[in-house]
């Protein structure tokens, strides 16, 4: 089948991007979209043009890296499915077909459709963690952890940090991921010494990376490659509640000389 | 040059534990004053680099990837073996052993696996203290799943994506590490060459990958933990990126690659549907649990599966291995797919496919059950190939997944070079001539969790130091190198694409040097190699510049090297003259059809040095010594 393709091309952070158009030929409906954008860049490099920068790396939906917005929608609409497993099956001969970088303040383009996500690195880093060193660990046995934590410990750890909830939220807000890995952690008997600690750090993390704030569209959950419920959001702001309010706690205790 | 591999003396249950009462320590304070780089985050890298900065050291660490959790080990599925024997089946560190030299086809040391074995436990306990979601039972213990080449339970996963979960340990690790301020982490980063001084390795030369910039880091210690090289395949299971370029750079800075023709082809992949495809996908050993896998008894036979009936199919595993059946190893699955392919009871389009079927299972424990044990795998196999599995037997495949030869490392994990190290995929160490299902994650991890760090400390005790600066003019001298190489793969304006060479090099090696090899074959990629490389240095395009984002550029980069470690690997195969695990010589092999090793001639590690471009690599042996098992002939019958 053949397409028409307007993709969003963008030297560098500094330089302001346009759309442009590209025709993409001979497409076969086995293909993935990330394989038709190859076919389209091995004509492009032909003619001598420089081809379309995208991120993409495991090809195999796990690995996080591949991130187009695809006719407006983050990772291209199929449910639970990243653009890499993304099929032309799903295309009819002469769609036009726009794409996209993530667009959120906290995700700046580094040229066409790659963008930077250091920021949630930076929130990992503020307490997405179990604060364990090697060696440190008891026998993995000694303590039971009830197969229905465990399992939704799993359905929240499932995340692979793509950052399609941000790019689909009208406030590039980045709840569903940090609420993923606060829920993930504060489920497990493991993560419960920290529980609180992370809660808030993470949550502050987040702020300051300048993303937006949660107004409950849910669009997120409807773009998770991963299929992360809504429902970590609100388990996440009840920890974070609790932690705010034992906070207020622990400040007037040392107040009174404690 | 004389390969010490260093395996301590004593009975082989004692080694490890008496070898870390012999190493020297390095003082708490003092471990600050020491600098290590590593290179590449996945399992190995990461749980390396957090552990390190975990005692003390001062941590650089690099990845080509946007962020540390992305490395490949992410796409690991099925599980992480470990002794634990929590099902009491008669597990124990010794099966384990005795299990992946088997398994290894007896080309690994003996000394390193069972260092492997015991160390295993200790990993799923570390694990579990990080809150890697391990499957459990209802009682709240552990799960664990059978994997391939084992007759004990000993596999332990987390649904499909075990090494997701894993790796994500290890990255929150090291997140840890970099928000405490321990490791310095420089992602977007490609190491494209080594720093020696005075012989010891002191540093990289990377590019920015953003920015083009190429510069320069110094170290006391360079960890490589860059992963395999199936990728020099084109088609593999690897990620897009995975390459061979920060170990071959070793490589021709003189440390000596190990077993370089041991490449794993998994047996269950997903068939290649056009010349579009890009990679790849892996359905994971742990289905063979519950699929059987079987093809038509007549060949060319059309029908549709369904229509087959029970008594015209050959379930050929089960055929030829009753006690393992569908469990055999991945050597011996692949070859076993092969075979029925090449006779002409393939399936699927071109007869390059073999069904791997759960209406059996469906029956037996009903579908529920199978869907929460397989479900994301199913919907993955469902979103390529478009057939819902559940109704429809799956296609697969055979694909190049895994690559057991590397950088020659000793019993410390250091290669040839003093001071450079090498973990996880990367060296060569562990798996002899096959991996074992589910041992690929236990071997990253116990490296960077639990060996890695005890030797690095030997070594930084036990040999004088002299600090090492990026501003030195051997860093300078290779940074100009590598800005040289890097331009000149913009200005040779040629006409063909960096990704033809990569498919057209892909395709000679699946043919020449793939599930089967013969000395004909070999012998005419040993040809055909040097001239599409010279038709690469001629004719390439590359367009764009260096002072930039080039995707494009970094990839011709990786298949030029490509180009040059490719040769290694045919010759590797040409002069192993006998069958072993994953290196199938057609020429070598038993009445049945089994690979046929020639444990006289050929019990040794093959390690080759560098010897200048376009001079033939120089062969050392070092001879694999088995004071605990026999070597015997593999059976699994």
């Amino acid at each position: 089948m053949n397409l028409t393709l307007r993709v969003w091309r963008q030297k560098n952070a500094h330089t302001p991007g346009e759309f442009r158009e590209y025709e993409a030929t001979g497409i076969v409906p086995d293909m993935s979209f990330l394989e038709m954008l190859d076919v389209v860049n091995e004509g492009l490099i032909a003619r001598g043009g420089e081809p379309i920068a995208f991120d993409s790396d495991c090809r195999e939906g796990i690995c996080g890296t591949c991130s187009l917005v695809i006719n407006g929608i983050p990772h291209g609409g199929q449910r639970g499915t990243t653009a890499c497993q993304l099929h032309m099956r799903h295309f009819k001969d002469g769609d036009r077909i726009t794409i996209e970088p993530w667009r959120a303040r906290a995700f700046p383009v580094l040229r066409d459709l790659v963008v930077d996500r250091s920021p949630f690195d930076r929130i990992v880093q503020s307490g997405g963690f179990v604060s364990v060193n090697t060696g440190q660990a008891v026998d993995a046995n000694c303590l039971p952890v009830p197969k229905d934590d465990s399992d939704l410990a799993m359905d929240a750890a499932q995340c692979i940090g793509c950052g399609a909830c941000v790019a689909a939220c009208k406030n590039a807000s980045a709840m569903l991921f940090v609420a993923a890995k606060v829920s993930h952690l504060n489920l497990l008997p493991q993560g419960k010494a920290e529980k609180d600690r992370r809660a808030l750090n993470m949550v502050k993390a987040m702020d300051e990376a300048g993303f937006g704030n949660c107004s409950v569209t849910g669009s997120c959950e409807a773009v998770c490659p991963k299929e992360i419920s809504l429902d970590f959001i609100a388990r996440m702001n009840r920890d974070y509640a609790a932690a705010l309010l034992k906070g207020k706690f622990h400040a007037k205790a040392q107040a009174a000389g404690g | 040059m004389k390969l010490d591999a260093k395996i301590p003396s004593g009975p082989l249950e004692r080694k490890w534990e008496r070898y870390q009462l012999e190493m020297k320590l390095v003082n708490p304070a003092n471990k600050r004053k020491f600098d290590v780089i590593v290179v590449g985050s996945g399992l190995a890298g990461a749980s390396a680099a957090a552990s390190l900065a975990e005692l003390g050291y001062k941590v650089k660490c690099f990845c080509f990837q946007d962020s540390p959790r992305r490395a490949h080990s992410i796409a690991a599925q099925g599980g992480i073996n470990a002794a634990k024997n929590y099902q009491n089946d008669g597990d124990s560190v010794y099966r384990l052993f005795y299990d992946t030299i088997k398994g290894g086809d007896f080309r690994a040391r003996e000394g390193n696996v069972y260092r492997l074995a015991q160390v295993s436990a200790g990993i799923i306990d570390q694990c579990v203290a990080q809150g890697v979601p391990f499957a459990r039972e209802y009682g709240g213990l552990l799960a664990n799943r059978s994997f391939g080449g084992a007759q004990v339970s000993r596999t332990f996963y987390a649904r499909g994506q075990t090494g997701q979960q894993l790796l994500l340990g290890a990255y929150q690790a090291l997140s840890r590490q970099i928000g405490l301020g321990n490791v310095k982490m420089f992602p977007r980063t490609e190491m494209l060459d080594l720093v020696l001084i005075d012989g010891h390795a002191k540093g990289i030369v990377v590019r920015d990958l953003v920015t083009g910039e190429i510069s320069s880091h110094a170290g006391d210690a360079v960890v490589l933990a860059t992963g395999g090289y199936g990728n020099v395949f084109y088609l593999s299971t690897n990620a897009r990126g995975c390459n061979v370029t920060a170990t071959y750079r070793a490589f021709k800075r003189g440390a000596v690659f190990a077993n370089p023709c041991y490449t794993q082809i998994h047996p269950t992949c997903i068939p290649v549907s056009g010349d579009h495809q890009s990679k790849l996908t892996l359905m994971s050993e742990s289905l063979r649990n519950d699929g059987r896998v079987w093809v038509p008894k007549k060949r060319d036979d059309k029908r549709p599966s369904q229509e087959i009936p029970e008594t015209e199919r050959d379930y050929y595993l089960e055929r030829k291995y009753p006690s393992y059946g569908n469990l055999a190893p991945r050597d011996i699955s692949s070859r076993a797919a092969k075979e029925a392919c090449d006779d002409g009871r393939g399936v699927g389009p071109g007869g390059l496919g073999v069904y791997l079927d759960f209406a059996d299972a469906i029956k037996r424990v009903s579908e529920p059950v199978i869907r929460e044990r397989y479900g994301n795998l199913f919907d993955m196999y469902e979103k390529i190939t478009g057939e819902n599995a559940y109704q429809t037997p799956m296609r697969i495949y055979p694909a190049v997944h895994y690559t057991m030869g590397g950088l020659w490392v000793d019993y410390n994990l250091m290669s040839n070079v003093p001071g450079l190290f090498v973990i996880g995929e990367a060296n060569f160490s562990d798996h002899g001539a096959n991996r074992l299902g589910a041992s690929a994650l236990m071997q990253g991890l116990a490296d960077g969790y639990f060996i890695l760090p005890y030797t690095i400390s030997n070594y930084f005790a036990s040999n004088k130091q002299t600090k090492a600066k990026a501003d030195q003019t051997e860093f300078k001298k290779v940074e100009a190198e590598v800005s040289v190489r890097t331009n000149k793969f913009l200005a040779i304006e040629g006409k063909r694409t960096v990704t033809s060479f990569h498919r057209e090099l892909g395709k000679l090696l699946w043919d020449k040097c793939g599930m089967a090899r013969d000395e004909a074959g070999l012998k005419e990629a040993l040809q055909k190699i040097p001239a599409l490389r010279e038709e690469f240095w001629r004719n390439v395009k590359v367009t764009g510049g260096s002072g930039s984002l080039n995707q494009d550029l970094e990839q011709a980069g990786r298949v030029a090297d490509y180009l040059e470690f490719a040769e290694l690997l045919c010759l590797d195969a040409l002069i192993r003259r006998e069958s072993c695990g994953g290196h199938f010589r057609t020429e070598f092999q038993t009445e049945e059809g089994e690979a046929l090793r020639d444990d006289a001639n050929f019990s040794f590690v093959s390690a080759w040095e560098f010897q200048g471009t376009d001079q033939p690599p120089m062969l050392h042996k070092e001879p694999l010594v088995y004071e605990e098992l026999k070597m015997s002939q593999r059976s699994y019958k």
